[in-house]
């Protein structure tokens, strides 16, 4: 199933997270490490001026874009024709799959080379070519870890921020790699093996960072000049590009690079920004000749118009992931979907629907570290909560209990008689379960909460009654708030 | 000047020794509290949890309960900014999102208000102890109050207050979170507690009972010996034995 990773329920896959300390130590001192570095390249960059007006004019450019989707779409695809270019609007994870297969058979090749991407992961685009016989091989150093050892990416951006240098050389060891864990050396028996595979490719395929409405160019912000060999040998380019990565123009471009790399890395520019574009035009001298854009909906259009096309302005900097504290514990796996984090839990259910990642928006504290992490702004969490709306409305199946409890919060919450005597009743009702102050083992829906937490005792002691005699005692009337808002004296 | 107090439904129920401290502060500092009746919970755990139909009976409750205050304070950053976010929820009532909004401007958090709307940060408060802070996301990302509580912490006689690494880092609370992802949440909670062990502080001290609800229980389970106390709590003690005793009180009385 394409996004899919793994195949383990939520919770099992959460526990099989949190027991591998190996992982999670990775993960945290990853983030520990970006944050600080992220830092340094916004707020604490002086020479960029105010970081907020940089969310705020990506935020902006970002709306802007999506609210004008089809005439930009429609350019892009026009200018990039026009450079002799082909383009196709693939509406579904099959049509994509099917039209790379095409151009794939057509040209009878069997060697592709791969940059990182995380759409042509979304469809599943490795599966669908290595079936037709294809040799299909990943050349960012991160992606071809992880495809030697049969592993899946973890983090947008970091795909393998799951593993050390241990684990690294542990799957190179399954090419015949026999030096040590050294990360130059590591590094150049890596080297060594894509540029063998280079020189024989046939095709090459790339995500897109951005692509330029106006200019019909495709944008690659990389940091290892891999993707610029994969655009470079082979005589057949392929990008695949999800139908919300675009901009009008460079001059949003700048701005939306700028806060890509800042955000998601702390660089204030990657080792290579490359822009290409087709390359049968007069003042182009090298490049693919024959080139395509593949431009995937695969579910996106399901929320332009609706409350969750901002999840769409979503430039994949992995800023929420960085500061997230549920994947800080449970990594990117857990998840189940190749989107993890905060972005992943608000897009997997858009694109993959709610019966596969419906507990995904419940996998968050709300504690809006994603929200402020974000730099074009997404109220990611306010989107888990409309995620949440939408799951107990009928989209996914809540517990009958809670959705009973909940009923009876609604009417209890907002009958002061009831919350009341609520208020009195809890310390008599639960005075058996408490011991030394506290309670250690609660039933129903405590049970969760005292699996390793205590349960503070209710208070003995009323407020509102010491309230009303610490008034008297100072002389005050107590007061009371009428019907109609006004306030009197206590009767 | 009038405040009337937003007790929350934690604050009554686990925490009344922390609304006490709260009122008389308050009154300290030259303020008429008082108490509005009717009032009850804000709705978050429903409208958190996605059930915002349950939630807005609970919201229009609590904006006519507290339609007429000058000022509403709550000693809880979580449930201060579910008053913030009441003219979000009537974005399809146009009149309710009015007088939400009008609730939402007079709302503050109880070091807010003292540091911003008083314009107090010495309340002549008198604690010995060594203490470190957790600062809560809801007060920190949704309220953007991020020096208050370090503000009238620094001016407390006695006080030293170390830094809390990480954080920013929630505790693992996150309401109904705490209770549908319990393994997360735990992991969470361990790691504030490592990090509250690190600075070698004697009290944990926070302005959200909901998140020391959470590191406190824990805290307890493992027999940890730090104490959790909530800021009104150090800002109304006065001297040293008041305040240990103070602190004795509260911890044999509650979790916290």
């Amino acid at each position: 199933m394409p996004m899919k990773v793994g195949n383990l329920p939520f919770f099992e896959g959460v526990d099989k997270a949190i027991s591998n300390t190996y992982m999670v130590n990775a993960v945290s001192s990853a983030q520990d490490g970006l944050r600080e570095k992220k830092l340094k390249a916004t707020v604490g960059d002086e020479t960029l001026g105010d970081w907020e007006e940089w969310r705020r004019a990506g935020e902006e450019i970002r709306q802007f874009t999506l609210n004008h989707l089809d005439y930009y779409l429609k350019q892009l695809s026009d200018n990039f024709a026009a450079r002799g270019g082909h383009v196709y609007f693939a509406q579904t994870v099959e049509e994509a799959q099917n039209y790379v297969r095409k151009i794939v058979r057509s040209k009878n090749a069997k060697n592709i080379v791969k940059s990182k991407s995380m759409v042509t992961e979304e469809i599943s685009l490795n599966e669908a070519l290595e079936a037709e016989g294809c040799d299909v091989l990943e050349t960012d150093l991160a992606e071809f870890i992880l495809q030697v050892d049969k592993d899946r990416p973890s983090h947008i951006v970091v795909p393998s921020v799951h593993k050390d240098r241990r684990k690294v050389r542990e799957a190179f060891q399954k090419l015949g790699y026999s030096g040590s864990d050294e990360p130059k050396e590591l590094a150049a028996f890596a080297r060594k093996t894509l540029r063998e595979k280079f020189l024989h490719a046939d095709v090459g395929i790339t995500g897109c960072n951005f692509a330029v409405a106006d200019t019909g160019s495709i944008c690659l912000v990389t940091n290892e000049g891999n993707a610029n060999m994969v655009t470079s040998y082979p005589e057949t380019q392929i990008t695949v590009m999800g139908m919300e990565r675009l901009v009008p123009s460079w001059k949003e471009l700048d701005v939306l690079v700028t806060l890509l790399c800042r955000s998601s890395v702390g660089q204030r520019l990657t080792t290579y920004v490359t822009d290409i574009t087709p390359a049968d035009q007069t003042d182009t001298v090298d490049g693919p000749k024959d080139f395509h854009l593949v431009i995937v909906d695969a579910g996106r259009s399901r929320a332009l118009g609706t409350e969750f096309q901002p999840a769409l302005q979503c430039i994949r900097c992995a800023a929420c992931l960085n500061v997230c504290p549920v994947y800080r514990h449970i990594g990117g796996h857990a998840y189940g979907s190749i989107y993890p984090g905060p972005i992943g839990a608000v897009l997997s259910p858009i694109l993959g629907g709610y019966k596969e990642y419906g507990k995904l928006p419940y996998a968050s504290s709300l504690c809006a570290a994603c929200t402020e992490a974000c730099p074009v702004r997404i109220p990611l969490h306010e989107l888990l909560i409309k995620h949440r709306q939408k799951y107990v409305a009928g989209a996914g199946h809540p517990q009958t209990g809670e959705k009973i409890a909940m009923k009876a919060f609604g009417i209890g919450a907002k009958s002061p008689f009831l919350f009341k005597a609520g208020m009195k009743m809890a310390p008599i009702f639960l005075k058996p379960l408490v011991h030394d102050g506290s309670i250690s083992k609660g039933p129903g829906p405590m049970k969760p909460w005292t699996h390793g937490r205590d349960l503070p005792a209710p208070s003995k002691e009323n407020f509102r009654e010491w309230f009303k005699k610490h008034q008297a005692e100072a002389g005050n009337p107590p007061t009371t708030v009428n019907a109609d808002g006004s306030r009197s004296e206590a009767k | 000047m009038k405040v009337s107090l937003f007790t929350t439904c934690l604050g009554e129920l686990f925490y009344v020794d922390v609304l006490k401290d709260t009122t008389e502060v308050l009154e300290r500092l030259g303020c008429e509290v008082d108490v509005p009746e009717g009032q009850i919970c804000c709705g978050q755990p429903s409208y958190n949890s996605g059930y915002k139909k349950e939630s807005i009976g609970p919201a229009k409750h609590m904006i006519e309960t507290f339609e007429n205050a000058d000022y509403i304070v709550s000693p809880s950053g979580s449930c201060t900014s579910m008053f913030r976010e009441y003219p979000k929820i009537f974005a399809d009532e146009p009149e309710w999102a009015e007088r939400a909004k009008r609730i939402a401007e007079k709302t503050y958090e109880f070091t807010s208000f003292i540091v911003n709307v008083l314009g107090v940060e010495d309340v002549g408060a008198e604690f010995h102890a060594r203490v470190t802070l957790h600062t809560s996301c809801h007060m920190t990302r949704l309220l953007g109050e991020r020096d208050s509580h370090y503000r009238l912490l620094s001016h407390v006689k006695g006080l030293e207050l170390v830094k809390l690494p990480n954080n920013y880092d929630c505790c693992g609370f996150g309401g109904t979170f705490s209770v549908k992802m319990t393994p997360i949440s735990e992991q969470m909670v361990d790691e504030k507690i490592r990090h509250i062990e690190e600075t070698k502080a004697e009290v944990l001290v926070g302005a959200d009972a909901s998140c020391l609800m959470n590191i406190g229980g824990r805290m307890r389970r493992l027999g940890k010996p730090v104490k959790v106390m909530h800021i009104a709590q150090i800002l109304n003690s006065h001297q040293e034995e008041e305040a240990a005793h103070h602190a004795n009180e509260s911890r044999k009385s509650t979790v916290l």
